[in-house]
C-alpha cells in the first residue's frame, strides 16, 4: 500500500504537471495520454497470486486493439490483420482425427474451472472448457449462459451426418479453428483461445468437437 | 436477533416451494423466477443489518494508538457527515491528493485519526482482523445513504481522469482467457449460467450493479464491499491480484459510479 500510495502520488503529480504544461500552450491538445496512463495504472495495481502472475497483463496485438476500441468495431484493415495473424496459429490434430468422445466433451463443457489464482495448476488437465457459462449446448442442461450463441443442434443444423465424411470437412475444420483460436474468424470474439493459449489439449478439444458434431451427441440427437 | 429465525423460515419455505414444483411442475417456473423469489424472501431479514450495527458502534468507539473515534472522518461532505456521503464516492480528497472510494477513505481516516496503519489493513486478508472492521464500517456508511441516488462529483480534473482510466480498465482484455470486465458486463440482458449480468457501461437501474454493493452474501455469510467484489471479479477474469485500494479499483469505481448516476442505492443489499 505504501508503494502503491507513493506511486499514486507520483502519477497524480505527473498528471498535474501535464495539465499545467498544456494550460501554458495556446492550442489545447489532450493533456493526458489515457492509454499510456492506463498501462501504467494496470502495472502498479496488481501483484502475483498463485499461478496468476502480473505478466498476464501483457497484451498481444489482438487484445490491445480490441481493448483500445472500447467496445466499438475495429477498422476493417486492423480486423483483417488480427484475423490473419491468429489464423496462422491454428494447428490441426497431429493424427488427422477430429472427433473424440462426446460424453467426455459434455463433462468438459460443464466444467468452469481453471487458470484462476485459486487453481493449483495451469496444466490443461486442470482446466474445464467453461462452455455452458456462455452457451446453450445440450437441451437437458437449462443452466446455460447467453454471452455466446446457442450451440444446440450445432452439427445437425450444419448438415453434418458423418463428421468423418469429406462433405463435412469444411464444417469440421472451421469448428476446430473456432476452438483453437476464435480470433482467427472474429478479431474481437469474447471466446478464449483454448488451443492457442494451451488451455485445453488436443484430446480435450476432440472431445468438445464430438459434443458439437457427433450425430449421437445429445446436442444433435435430441 | 429475530432475523435469523426469519431467514431459517425463508429457507424452509424455499425448500418447500422447490419440492412442490419438483413433484408437480405442470408449467415449470423459470429458474430465474425461483432465484428472484428466494431473494425476495431473504430481503425481509437482511443479516447486513448486523454489520451495520457493528459498523456504527465502531465509528463511535475510541480505538487505535491515538484512542480516537472516526466521528471526525471527512467522507467528502465535511468532517463527521455520513448521511449521503456514500452515493458521492469515489471522489477527490485534497488532504491525500487522491481520488478515493469508501474503503480507501476509511483506511486514510483510520490512519490519520486513530493511528491504525493503512498499509497493514490493506494487506490483511478479507474478513480478518482490521479488514473485518472495514467491512462493518462500509455497511454502516452505505446504510446512511440507502435509497439515495448516485451522483459522483466530476468537477475536478483528477476525477475526470479517473473516469477515463476506469473506462479503459473496464475494456482491458488480457490474461489466459483474454477477458475484460466488458466481457460479462458490456451488454444488457446477458447471463453466465443463470446469473444475470448488469450492463455496467450505463445505469443498469436502481439497486443493480454498482448500486447493489456493499452486500451480504448468503452463500458465504460475508459482507462484501466493492473492493472485495472487484477482487473476486478479477479472480474469475483470470487476472493477477488487485491491491486493496489500488488505482485500478478506484478508477473502476469512478467509471461504474458515474455511469450509475441517478440509480438508487440499496446497499447494504443481499445476494445469494
Amino acid at each position: 500500500m505504501t508503494t502503491t500510495t507513493t506511486r499514486a502520488f507520483m502519477f497524480m503529480a505527473a498528471a498535474a504537471a501535464a495539465v499545467a504544461a498544456i494550460a501554458g500552450c495556446a492550442a489545447s491538445t489532450p493533456a493526458i495520454d489515457y492509454d499510456a496512463a492506463t498501462q501504467q495504472m494496470m502495472q502498479r495495481s496488481f501483484r502475483d497470486q498463485g499461478i496468476a502472475k502480473v505478466e498476464r497483463l501483457q497484451q498481444d496485438e489482438a487484445d490491445a486493439a480490441c481493448s483500445k476500441a472500447l467496445g466499438a468495431p475495429l477498422p476493417d484493415a486492423t480486423r483483417a490483420a488480427i484475423e490473419a495473424a491468429n489464423a496462422k496459429t491454428i494447428r490441426m490434430p497431429a493424427d488427422g482425427r477430429f472427433i473424440g468422445d462426446w460424453k467426455a466433451g459434455e463433462a468438459l463443457a460443464q466444467n468452469g474451472r481453471g487458470m484462476t489464482w485459486t487453481d493449483a495448476s495451469a496444466a490443461p488437465s486442470a482446466n474445464g472448457g467453461n462452455c455452458y457459462n456462455c452457451h446453450q449446448i445440450s437441451k437437458t442442461e437449462i443452466s446455460y449462459g447467453t454471452i455466446g450463441p446457442s450451440l444446440y443442434q450445432y452439427g445437425k443444423l450444419r448438415g453434418v451426418t458423418d463428421p468423418a465424411a469429406p462433405a463435412a470437412r469444411p464444417v469440421v475444420e472451421y469448428t476446430w479453428g473456432k476452438l483453437w483460436n476464435a480470433r482467427a474468424s472474429n478479431a474481437c470474439s469474447g471466446m478464449p483461445r483454448f488451443g492457442d493459449h494451451q488451455l485445453l489439449d488436443e484430446t480435450q478439444l476432440k472431445n468438445l468437437m464430438a459434443l458439437l458434431l457427433d450425430p449421437k451427441s445429445p446436442v444433435n440427437a435430441q | 436477533m429475530t432475523r435469523i429465525p426469519r431467514i431459517a423460515a425463508a429457507m424452509l419455505a424455499l425448500a418447500a416451494v422447490a419440492a412442490a414444483s419438483a413433484q408437480q411442475s405442470p408449467a415449470p417456473k423459470s429458474s430465474a423466477d425461483g432465484i428472484a423469489e428466494y431473494r425476495a424472501m431473504l430481503a425481509d431479514g437482511n443479516p447486513a443489518d448486523l454489520f451495520v450495527a457493528k459498523g456504527e458502534a465502531l465509528w463511535k468507539t475510541k480505538r487505535g494508538p491515538k484512542n480516537a473515534t472516526l466521528e471526525r472522518c471527512d467522507l467528502g461532505k465535511g468532517p463527521g457527515v455520513v448521511k449521503g456521503a456514500f452515493v458521492e464516492l469515489p471522489r477527490y480528497f485534497a488532504d491525500t491528493g487522491r481520488v478515493q472510494d469508501l474503503e480507501s477513505r476509511l483506511l486514510s481516516c483510520g490512519e490519520t485519526l486513530q493511528g491504525i496503519a493503512a498499509a497493514e489493513t490493506a494487506a490483511a486478508p478479507f474478513g480478518k482482523g482490521e479488514q473485518a472492521n472495514i467491512e462493518a464500517l462500509v455497511a454502516y456508511v452505505a446504510s446512511e445513504s440507502a435509497g439515495m441516488k448516485f451522483s459522483l462529483p466530476q468537477g475536478r480534473a483528477e476525477e475526470r481522469t479517473m473516469y477515463e482510466l476506469g473506462k479503459r480498465a473496464f475494456f482491458y482484455r488480457a490474461g489466459s482467457h483474454g477477458f475484460a470486465c466488458a466481457s460479462c458486463h458490456g451488454e444488457p440482458g446477458k447471463r453466465i449460467r443463470l446469473q444475470e449480468l448488469p450492463d455496467l457501461t450505463k445505469n443498469p437501474g436502481d439497486g443493480v450493479g454498482f448500486a447493489a454493493w456493499p452486500a451480504y452474501r448468503v452463500s458465504s455469510g460475508e459482507l462484501w464491499g466493492m473492493q472485495r467484489r472487484l477482487t473476486d471479479c478479477f479472480r474469475q477474469q483470470r487476472f493477477p491480484y488487485p491491491g486493496f485500494g489500488s488505482d485500478v479499483t478506484i478508477a473502476l469505481g469512478v467509471y461504474m459510479g458515474v455511469n450509475a448516476k441517478g440509480a438508487a442505492s440499496t446497499a447494504p443489499s443481499i445476494k445469494r
